[in-house]
């Protein structure tokens, strides 16, 4: 693949929490590069640095050593104010929960547009990109209903259609299926494929589902803070 | 959209319950508020009665409110004939306790010459004192009602008229009476009692003395000169109305008026950290949605706009509902609750102040959170 294809550019990554005999190293130099269109899943026993990755990654947590880069931008450079990173989440970002994490005080169709709403799209365009969304992933039906109301088949597609909203060109996903059968597994995996060759986009996610292992195109492994293999 | 907005119409019967709770408590500020002024104004009502400018009173008195004072009755003729005086009148005041409806009535007795200063602005229902005896005007809450008949010392009176908000510094309503009742109710004495004094060689010929001598003078006159005038007499003082009512604010109400005062203020103090509590409640509750927020890409503002509007709200509607609750029940206090437009817009003040700084905590906590949280793991 050409370079301008890669999304997510992580080299020589390290995080660590302490000093002295109290310091943990979360990672140590992990070298990451995801490219458009690919899916992929990182695995590791719990401890091994599968979310501070994600974190580090989606902007959450600054790497102790190392270089990121997202899309083109070279982030964690000390040129980034928190502000700065908050809207590159917000325009280039989208993330998918194990929990869904949905606003319980927001409609299926509001827990999509806030996204919008929050990137100062006009009200109006961002009710009708969340009610294509919804429809696009099949819970239209539902719009106008909380979240205390949907299946967690439902709301788990309410939350990748809030992911999606802003278009975003990476998508972090912490165990997606973790809360679903294994058909509707399945189902959300096939649906993450679709979207990240429809919209340009990759996806990397957290996962212990091995059901759904052949859906990836890669997995990368970690283990103490190293990627072990890929 | 506002997110503030939604999430208090999502649990809407919590929101409304803690509203009402808040705005019980907002009651009981506004209430000590209310009974704070109902104090000064009776205080001052007594005072503003006979619209006076100049009171004249017993030498080395401070009366007739806050000491005692006697002058002889006659000092008003030569009062009302000083330069600048327009008109002046003879005043009296006793407290005394009647038979009423089967309980005993506290009434601050009034003494007025009819025609002169010293009596009531204003008749609200009724008419004024028409014959020189035994008839009276009551303060309405009194519960004397216009014809009705009561005893006052040995006489039965007629109520003529009713008046309003007219009583003592210590809330017992008033009734004005002629003078000349006002006198004979406070040298008449019980028979066996009279018959004991005029066997000791009393026989009662003492001129008549009245509390005070109030005057209104013409247009252009100078009250320092009349009450400077007035002092020359050696068994009299003057004070102006201005000073007559700083002098009872001072020395008669003012123990009392800074008791309430503290009380209003611990209860202001304990209505900021509850709503700091609640405020801070709130948000605590929300944590892994305002994580949720902040990791999708809201910006602080969007938190905090959360948070302070929500204050804001609960604080308006909690003050909203003290408000409807202090104005439903004001009149079922015994002592005047006195409410001014001015008092609720500084209680406002202060409320959304509170708000503010209650909801500086939230905001604290709320600004905290890491995004991470919404990821779990």
């Amino acid at each position: 693949m050409a370079p301008g294809d890669i999304l997510v550019d992580v080299r020589g990554v390290a995080k660590h929490y302490g000093e002295g005999e109290t310091r943990v190293d979360a990672l140590r130099s992990v070298d990451l590069r995801v490219h458009v269109g690919e899916v992929i899943a990182l695995l590791g026993p719990s401890g091994s640095g599968k979310t501070t990755l994600l974190n580090v990654i989606g902007c959450i947590l600054a790497p102790t050593a190392g270089r990121v880069e997202l899309d083109g931008d070279a982030v964690f450079d000390g040129k980034w104010l928190r502000s700065d990173l908050r809207r590159l989440r917000l325009d280039k970002i989208g993330f998918i929960f194990q929990a869904h994490n949905l606003l319980p005080f927001l409609t299926a169709e509001e827990n999509v547009s806030v996204v919008l709403d929050l990137a100062g799209w006009p009200a109006e365009r961002g009710r009708e990109r969340a009610r294509e969304l919804l429809d696009y992933l099949e819970v239209g039906h539902r719009a106008k209903v909380k979240p205390a109301l949907l299946s967690g088949g439902e709301a788990q597609r309410v939350a990748i259609a809030r992911a999606l909203a802003n278009r975003p060109r990476i998508i972090l996903a912490d165990e997606p299926t973790a809360a679903l059968d294994s058909g509707r597994a399945q189902l959300v995996m096939d649906l993450l494929r679709k979207l990240a060759s429809d919209q340009k986009a990759c996806i990397i996610a957290v996962t212990h589902d091995e059901k759904i292992f052949d859906r990836f195109d890669r997995l990368i492994h970690l283990r103490d803070g190293r990627l072990v293999d890929s | 959209m506002n997110l503030a907005i939604k999430d208090i119409r999502h649990g809407l019967f919590r929101f409304v319950l803690t509203c009402l709770g808040l705005g019980l408590l907002m009651t009981v500020v506004l209430a000590m508020i209310g009974i704070y002024n109902g104090l000064v104004a009776d205080a001052l009502a007594v005072v503003k009665a006979p619209a006076a400018d100049v009171w004249v009173v017993e030498a080395g008195t401070q009366g007739p409110f806050a000491e005692a004072s006697s002058i002889p009755a006659t000092t008003r003729d030569a009062v009302a004939r000083m330069p600048g005086v327009a008109e002046a009148g003879a005043i009296t005041y006793q407290t005394i306790e009647a038979s009423h409806a089967g309980g005993t009535l506290r009434l601050y007795v009034i003494g007025f010459e009819p025609g002169r200063p010293g009596g009531p602005q204003r008749i609200t229902e009724g008419r004024g004192l028409g014959r020189s005896h035994f008839e009276l005007l009551a303060d309405r809450k009194t519960g004397l009602v216009p014809g009705e008949t009561i005893r006052l010392g040995r006489d039965r009176f007629t109520v003529v008229g009713l008046v309003e908000d007219a009583m003592n510094s210590g809330g017992d309503p008033a009734v004005y009476v002629t003078l000349a009742d006002a006198l004979t109710l406070q040298t008449a004495m019980d028979p066996a009692a009279a018959r004991v004094q005029a066997a000791r060689g009393d026989g009662g010929l003492r001129s008549p003395t009245v509390a005070a001598v109030v005057a209104r003078l013409k247009p252009g006159a100078d009250v320092a000169l009349l009450t400077a005038t007035v002092r020359q007499w050696k068994h009299l003082s003057a004070l102006s109305q201005s000073e007559q009512e700083q002098l009872l604010l001072a020395s008669v109400v003012d123990r009392a008026r800074r008791q309430i005062g503290l009380f209003l203020g611990i209860l202001l103090s304990v209505s900021a950290v509850v709503i700091a509590l609640i405020i801070y409640t709130m948000t605590m509750e929300k944590l892994k949605q305002i994580a949720t927020l902040k990791l999708i890409g809201a910006p602080d503002r969007t938190i905090v706009g959360l948070i302070v509007q929500q204050a804001l709200i609960l604080g308006i509607s909690g003050l909203a509902i003290g408000l409807a609750l202090i104005l439903l029940v004001k009149d079922s206090f015994p002592r005047r609750v006195v409410l001014e437009p001015f008092n609720a817009l500084v209680l406002t003040g202060i409320i959304l102040m509170v708000c503010l700084v209650a909801s500086g905590l939230g905001v604290r906590a709320a600004l905290k959170v890491d995004p991470a949280t919404a990821l779990g793991g």
